[in-house]
């Protein structure tokens, strides 16, 4: 499957990713080419395979309903450019 | 029933409403969905955030067994199929109250498949509505948009507590079935508690699809409405959107399908053009997590430990306590209401009981705006209330008004008519003493009762009444005065 630089700009977008307009052809040969590679899985024939979720057959670990964390805002916040209080504080995003 | 699927005129003749609702219901859980950090209303900001919900590198989701066991629970009491295994994906935008760039949601496989629910209509008839699935998912953190002209303020607490999304099937035509449809899973959640359906808290949210045709063609383009918090809202927004629609298309215009927003102060939708871009949220299986898998002995253990909810509630109060099936409806509609009237009933009159909750205690409620646990009036005192009528120390009549005074101070009925002298007149000799004054003052309709007027009694019966101030016992006074008046002769 090819990308073209229109579906790769949308990509990108999504992503919030700033691709320059050089940078898109590029990016779309390389992103075609990893596809058409990963195509070649569709040669191997899984009729009757289970998908595989996991290499060891294990249960999805669960927790208890116990509140065992919290409390630590100055923690969370500490990486956060811009803060208020115990708020973070972003550009106004309202509709 | 054809009532309630009445069409909507326009000027190009009949209209059919088709309504699909998403309920986002908050889990009740101590705990997070993925995380341990607290669930709790109203905490200080980012005091109950761990670093899963932070979305730290590196950290890793657990899931919450509670959590799981609530979406089961919430699915076997709507009726539906449990799917033994489901599977968490990945719900990609970008939001700044969604740290993690991604929500953790169920797309293709979630826990909860097909069921039903049977919603009541005004009209007292009823009907059936899909649901279509219900899966479970994190919820956002909340962002405060009032705090500072340019900037919005985050906070996470509420970040990664579990939500269960209900979708139903576009199975209803009015406005007023989609309030019923949210008021009877609003209901169900309740009685099961796996949610305290508090819409203006925020526990409970609602997005409605909403798209109009004529009758008997498929469906129209739909628009979804958002932020609708309430059942009043719910309604007032898609009757806003169904006539914009039908405006629309009359004028040759297109329905664009998208998210519109629903603007509480001005009573109308507006479109949320922004939203448009994010649509295409790129859903792949979470590879943090492995597939939920489900023991079917445990869901049937789950099943057998439901309690009984509304539509079985019902039908055992029309059978045990002889109501009618709308006053039952009522009743049933509210746990508490239902609890309330239970305990009231115990020993007493169930109809006078179940008349006493509908009629007077709700309407109180209604008009005061007070929820029923903050009432003062509790199932013991209305209790203590009702005996006094039964063992004729008041009158019915008397008794609306220690209700009234009850309702307001929280005081005992006997307190509230020994303090106001209310107690019925049940003394003979006293009794007689006003039919005396009675019938002295009115010699001339005495004396038209005696030439066979006797529609009168009930003239003299108002006066003693009236004389005694609604204390006198009526039965006794009937009775008082049919042998006085029959003896003169």
């Amino acid at each position: 499957m090819a990308l073209d630089k229109e579906i790769v700009a949308r990509i990108a977008k999504l992503a919030r990713l700033e691709i320059t307009e050089s940078d898109l052809e590029v990016m779309s040969q390389e992103l075609s080419q990893i596809l058409s590679w990963i195509e070649q899985l569709e040669e191997v024939n899984i009729e009757g395979f289970e998908p595989m979720t996991s290499v060891v057959k294990m249960d999805l670990k669960v927790r208890e309903d116990v509140v065992t964390d919290g409390d630590q805002a100055d923690d969370i916040l500490a990486n956060a450019p811009e803060r208020k209080d115990h708020f973070f504080v972003v550009p106004k995003v309202i509709e | 029933m054809a009532e309630s699927r009445r069409f909507l005129q326009g000027a190009t003749g009949d209209w059919e409403l088709v309504i699909g609702l998403e309920v986002h219901a908050q889990v009740i859980s101590e705990a997070k969905l993925f995380s341990g950090a607290s669930t709790g209303f109203g905490a200080a900001p980012n005091s109950q955030v761990s670093l899963v919900d932070a979305a730290m590198p590196g950290m890793l989701p657990v899931i919450n067994q509670q959590c799981v066991s609530q979406a089961v629970r919430t699915g076997l009491a709507l009726g539906a199929a449990i799917n033994l295994e489901s599977v968490f994906d990945r719900k990609n935008y970008f939001y700044p109250d969604l740290p993690q760039g991604y929500q953790i949601s169920q797309y293709t496989r979630p826990i909860v498949g097909k069921g039903e629910i049977v919603i009541d209509l005004e009209d007292g008839t009823s009907r059936k509505v899909g649901i279509t699935r219900l899966h479970l998912e994190q919820d956002a953190g909340k962002s405060l948009h009032d705090q500072h002209p340019t900037k919005t303020f985050i906070d996470l607490n509420r970040s990664g507590i579990a939500l269960m999304e209900i979708v139903s099937d576009p199975d209803m035509r009015s406005a007023e079935e989609a309030g019923a449809y949210v008021k009877k899973i609003r209901s169900i959640l309740r009685y099961i508690g796996t949610c305290d359906g508090n819409m203006e808290q925020g526990s409970m949210r609602c997005d409605a699809n909403v798209s109009v045709r004529k009758p008997g063609k498929p469906y129209g383009t739909r628009c979804e409405i958002k932020n609708l918090n309430s059942v009043r809202f719910l309604m007032r927004a898609i009757e806003y959107e169904a006539a914009r629609q039908i405006e629309i298309i009359e004028d040759n215009g297109r329905i664009v399908q998208e998210t519109r927003l629903f603007d509480s102060d001005r009573v109308e939708t507006r479109s949320m053009r922004s939203k448009e871009e994010a649509h295409d949220y790129r859903y792949f299986p979470d590879p943090d997590l492995l597939p939920l898998r489900l023991k079917a002995e445990w869901v049937a253990k789950l099943k057998a430990e439901l309690p009984e909810l509304p539509d079985e509630k019902m039908i055992r109060f029309v059978e045990q306590y002889g109501l009618s099936a709308d006053d039952a409806s009522v009743l049933v509609s509210e746990l508490d209401r239902a609890d309330f009237f239970e305990s009231l009933a115990k020993g007493r009159d169930p109809k006078q009981a179940a008349n006493w909750v509908i009629g007077d205690l709700l309407g109180k409620l209604n008009k005061t705006g007070t929820e029923l646990f903050a009432a003062k009036v509790q199932p013991e005192q209305l209790g203590k209330l009702l005996d006094l009528i039964n063992e004729d120390t008041i009158s019915g009549r008397i008794a609306k008004q220690v209700f009234e005074e009850m309702f307001e101070t929280g005081k005992d009925a006997a307190d509230v008519v020994k303090e106001r002298g209310l107690d019925q007149i049940s003394d003979e000799k006293a009794l007689k003493g006003y039919i005396e004054q009675v019938l002295n003052a009115n010699a001339d309709k005495v004396a038209e009762y005696k030439v066979g007027k006797e529609k009168l009694l009930g003239f003299f019966m108002g006066q003693v009444m009236r004389a005694t101030e609604g204390k006198a016992n009526p039965k006794l006074v009937n009775k008082l005065l049919q042998s006085r008046l029959s003896k003169e002769d």
